[in-house]
């Protein structure tokens, strides 16, 4: 039954349904805005930059930007609406779910709907101002281009994906958006597919993810069959009510099998393969997907089932934490540790979001929501800075590899001071963006350590750790880059204004973004993403001062680090084999091969199963095939050479009766490949009339 | 409700059925046997039109002039410019058809599925009269369109669009390849 | 009315259809054949419509369908042949035998 309403019929105001909260502890804010104009016409975030795809596919190339202008007004706008919610939700607060009915299947109601709470306006806020500098910045960076337009056709295709993704009030919707940015980010690593390598890395991106996704679909389907709905509202409702049935039965398993979907989208150790080969496509692609937005999408999805994850009542997915923050914790180590000894520039930035995705991750394990988005706000800025202004000195010398780099400093001024703020925010240096985040994490995973999560413990040493890592690779990306002699061979300048603006743009969020939320000041942030749908309260634990115990340690030791990357890589050293010099020996060799988790994988999956395939048709080929001529050709040897000794005639006889009744069968086996159409639409009817015939019999 | 052989001649609906089923058939075998090729397309309006003639027996308006207008008017003229853009011998032609040795076991085929179809029918309605029915309004038959199956309708269109541009496509004389 | 007189006269529309999708060497004429064939469904599915009474008009629904389908698909079909003749001259299926074995 299919039925299409009215848009504006079929609105349903989910924030009547509301009113009940503050139920076991749990604070609840009372929203300012839970209807009007803004909330109701905010489908416009999400539809708007898919009819912008549309419309560049079809009418970009005959534009005077070639259809930039459509996609950059497009984000514009996103990022406009955006911060008017953001600002709003942050001095009001807005609850709002609007939903649309598009069919009815038995007790199954589709629905399409648009979420505008703390958590998506969040979201909102992200793809919209960092899309909007990305593109700003991708018109001088793709200048000339073979295919400008259609680039811009698959960003504005992946923002849209993005936003039907963070918008969505049910998990189908959340597949479908789940899936969009899937197709758009294999469009866009792929986008230099004249080099082989490019679409290999295309192809692992969407194989590694499909993998992940056929989890997420699962856990989707398990979690949607025990509820009943597949709206987050339903679903969260039964575990803030903390109802014992058939959800909390398969708990363990519905959580587990959508953090494994989570793992695949956010890059989690071991599934995080395909995001340093994604480095392949434009590096406005890396900035906006690999290091802002689309790699989020696990976070945020654990964030939308947080209260499912964090399990107040002890009857739903708490034992899953213990699996994510392991998870996590795993991540943020190792791979920050192949950051260290990567050339190209833009993989070790790869690596770091992979780590530093690892810290939202264990922070959603240790049970701290805000932290883990905190984390995810703050990085998309400095990270998106600094895959920029990589892209920048990238757009300049004409070479991913630090080794044809250096002594960029005086010709890059901007690009120089832009990419330093970066670097400091993301080492976490106060007051930069990522002290404030990445502290809250960390004493986040020690409260949790000390209120019965073992196992955090010992992820609060891997964390600090990769504090120090962190500082590590980055000031070795830093000296290589724009210190010491020039060793390329193009000749840098400082990019044009579409570019540098960007940049700057980018910077001021790098170093500002973290004072949203500072412990015992200002602790905005925590209050702008309690407004949820349905509006209940998180109940997770946020620091409410500065854990100075921490600081104390993390802080030095990334100064430490500074000092050590700076040692070991700041002196002018001409050649890449020079500064190999130095390497550990066990150590550097498994770093440089990704500890061979791309080797396990070929060898230890992919092969296995091509290769035993590859060896069946071979061993029928060789045994069966070979064994019928041979033999028949021993059995003709034989019997020839008994006949010779009679009459050669027979012999010859026997030999051309062989040869013809080969060439007979031959034949005979080619008339069924005749090439003539209405001969197989002829034999297709004679198996049409005996099936025909076995169903009017039975 | 059945009937007998004999009352089938008594039923003066019946003696309308044939006058339409018969030209309907000679047509359609004219159709396929024809050496005249434009001749044969032209059967096929007949065969065409015969089947509407049917629907309207059967109450269904609408699908009938659906398709005088669509395969009559539309299809026949796709046929003949078809014929007349490939340069097809006009005339008696013999090499429109394939020889005897195709044509047999193609007849023994089409007799065979004949017979299925026959069988299964027979087994299945042997006499059974139509009971006595409403023709069905095109008003109807647009709520419903509209309506209950607005998703395939919407499905179609998408299909003719893609056959129009695929036509398009296929059809349109690539100006670099002709210079 | 007998409901099986219009069915026969479908069985015989569709095996003329097939012996002509089977026998003829014209392109063009195939898919005429094809679209006898088409037809014969129609009238199959009207019949059904009929006989079973249908509230949703399932049979007239699909005929209308599968007319506009058979539009599509001679508009395409023509297309190809087109295609066909203009790089081989001849819209003789016969010699349309890339695929021969």
């Amino acid at each position: 039954m299919i039925r299409f309403g009215t848009l504006m019929h079929q609105l349903v105001l989910a924030a009547e349904d509301t009113g009940h909260a503050a139920e076991d502890g749990h604070h609840a804010i009372e929203p300012g805005i839970t209807s009007g104009a803004l909330v109701e016409w905010a489908w416009l975030i999400v539809i708007v930059p898919l009819v912008a795809a549309f419309v560049i596919a079809f009418f970009g190339k005959k534009l005077p930007f070639k259809g930039w202008e459509i996609a950059f007004g497009s984000i514009a706008f996103v990022g406009v609406y955006g911060t008017v919610l953001f600002l709003l939700n942050a001095t009001q607060g807005i609850v709002y779910e609007g939903t649309v009915a598009i069919a009815d299947i038995g007790d199954f109601h589709l629905e399409w709907g648009w979420m505008v709470d703390g958590l998506s306006i969040m979201m909102y806020f992200l793809v919209g101002v960092v899309g909007t500098l990305v593109f700003m910045y991708a018109l001088g960076y793709m200048k000339g281009d073979v295919r400008f337009t259609w680039f811009f056709v698959s960003f504005s295709l992946f923002a849209g994906g993005m936003l039907v993704l963070v918008s969505s009030p049910n998990l189908i919707q959340l597949i479908v958006g789940w899936e969009l940015v899937g197709v758009a980010s294999y469009l866009l690593i792929g986008h230099y597919w004249e080099d082989y390598a490019n679409v290999d890395a295309a192809n692992k991106a969407f194989m590694v993810n499909k993998v992940a996704d056929a989890a997420l679909f699962m856990g989707a389907i398990i979690m949607a069959v025990s509820v009943g709905s597949f709206s987050f509202n339903h679903i969260l409702e039964v575990v803030v009510h903390g109802e014992n049935g058939a959800l909390s039965q398969w708990a363990f398993w519905a959580g587990l099998l959508i953090f494994i979907g989570a793992m695949g989208k956010s890059a989690q150790f071991p599934l995080h393969v395909w995001l340093p080969d994604a480095m392949a496509g434009p590096t406005p692609v890396s900035a906006l997907m690999h290091a802002a937005t689309m790699v989020t999408a696990g976070v945020y999805l654990l964030g939308r089932l947080f209260p499912f994850y964090l399990d107040v009542d002890g009857l739903f997915a708490g034992d899953v934490r213990n699996i994510i923050i392991v998870i996590g914790g795993l991540t943020l180590f190792l791979t920050g540790f192949i950051a260290i000894v990567q050339d190209d520039i833009k993989k070790v930035l790869a690596y770091s979001t992979v780590s530093q995705l690892g810290y939202m991750v264990a922070a959603m394990g240790a049970g701290a929501y805000t932290a883990g988005l905190f984390h995810l706000f703050t990085h998309a800025f400095f990270k998106a800075l600094l895959f920029l202004g990589a892209g920048s000195v990238i757009h300049a010398v004409h070479s991913n590899n630090m080794s044809d780099m250096g002594g960029l400093r005086k010709k890059m001024p901007i690009t120089f001071w832009t990419f330093i703020l970066g670097t400091l925010a993301l080492v976490g240096i106060f007051p930069f963006a990522g002290f404030f985040s990445k502290d809250e994490i960390l004493a986040s995973i020690k409260y949790a350590g000390g209120h019965g999560q073992d196992v955090a413990n010992f992820i609060l040493i891997l964390g600090i750790a990769g504090a120090f890592i962190t500082a590590l690779y980055m000031t070795r990306a830093v000296a290589l880059t724009f210190f010491g002699e020039y060793k390329g061979k193009a000749h840098p300048h400082e990019s044009p204004k579409s570019m540098a603006y960007p940049l700057i743009g980018l910077a001021f969020f790098a170093v500002t973004a973290g004072w949203v939320n500072m412990p015992g000041i200002y602790t905005g942030f925590t209050d702008w993403l309690a407004t949820r749908v349905p509006l209940t309260g998180i109940g997770d634990h946020h620091a409410e001062s500065f854990d100075w115990a921490l600081i104390v340690i993390v802080t030095p030791l990334a100064l430490l680090a500074i000092a050590i990357g700076w040692w070991m890589y700041g002196k002018d050293k001409d050649t890449q084999a020079e500064r190999d010099t130095f390497r550990i020996p066990v150590l550097w060799p498994l770093l440089e091969n990704k500890y061979y988790i791309d080797d396990f994988y070929m060898s230890g999956i992919v092969r296995p199963i091509m290769g035993p395939l590859a060896r069946v048709v071979l061993w029928i080929d060789m045994n069966i095939v070979d064994g019928v001529v041979n033999g028949v050709g021993a059995l003709m040897k034989v019997f020839s050479k008994g006949v010779a000794t009679v009459d050669t005639n027979v012999v010859d006889g026997v030999f051309n009766a062989t040869g013809a009744g080969t060439g007979a069968s031959g034949s005979a086996l080619r008339r069924s490949f005749t090439g003539r159409v209405q001969q197989y639409a002829a034999f297709s009817f004679v198996g049409v009339i005996v099936i025909a015939v076995l169903f009017i019999i039975f | 409700m059945t009937v007998s052989i004999g009352d089938f001649f008594r039923e003066s609906a019946n003696w309308a059925f044939l006058v339409i089923a018969i030209p309907t058939l000679v047509a359609g075998w004219r159709t396929v046997t024809s050496n005249h090729i434009v001749r044969a397309v032209l059967y096929l309006v007949v065969s065409l039109g015969g089947s509407a003639a049917l629907f309207f027996m059967l109450g269904a308006g609408f699908v009938g002039w659906t398709v005088v207008l669509v395969y009559i008017g539309a299809v026949i003229i796709l046929f003949l410019i078809g014929i007349m853009i490939t340069r097809a011998p006009l005339g008696e032609k013999e090499e429109l058809s394939h020889g005897t040795n195709v044509k047999a076991p193609a007849a023994l085929l089409s007799v065979v599925m004949f017979g299925v179809i026959a069988w299964a029918a027979i087994d299945a309605y042997t006499n059974e009269m139509i009971a006595p029915f409403e023709s069905t309004s095109t008003q109807e038959l647009s709520l419903l369109m509209f309506d209950r199956f607005v998703l395939p309708f919407e499905v179609v269109s998408f299909v003719l669009l893609a056959a129009l541009i695929g036509g398009i496509a296929l059809a349109r004389q690539d100006e670099e390849a002709s210079s | 009315m007998t409901i099986i007189q219009f069915l026969l006269v479908g069985a015989a529309l569709f095996s003329f259809g097939l012996y002509g999708v089977i026998t003829r060497r014209n392109a063009v004429l195939v898919l005429a054949s094809v679209e006898l064939m088409l037809a014969a469904v129609n009238i199959n599915l009207v019949t059904f419509d009929v006989v079973l009474q249908d509230a949703l008009h399932a049979g007239q629904m699909f005929s209308l369908f599968i007319i506009a389908l058979a539009a599509a698909e001679v508009g395409i079909g023509i297309a190809i042949v087109l295609m066909i003749f203009r790089n081989r001259q001849s819209a003789d299926v016969d010699e349309l035998d890339l695929m021969k074995g």
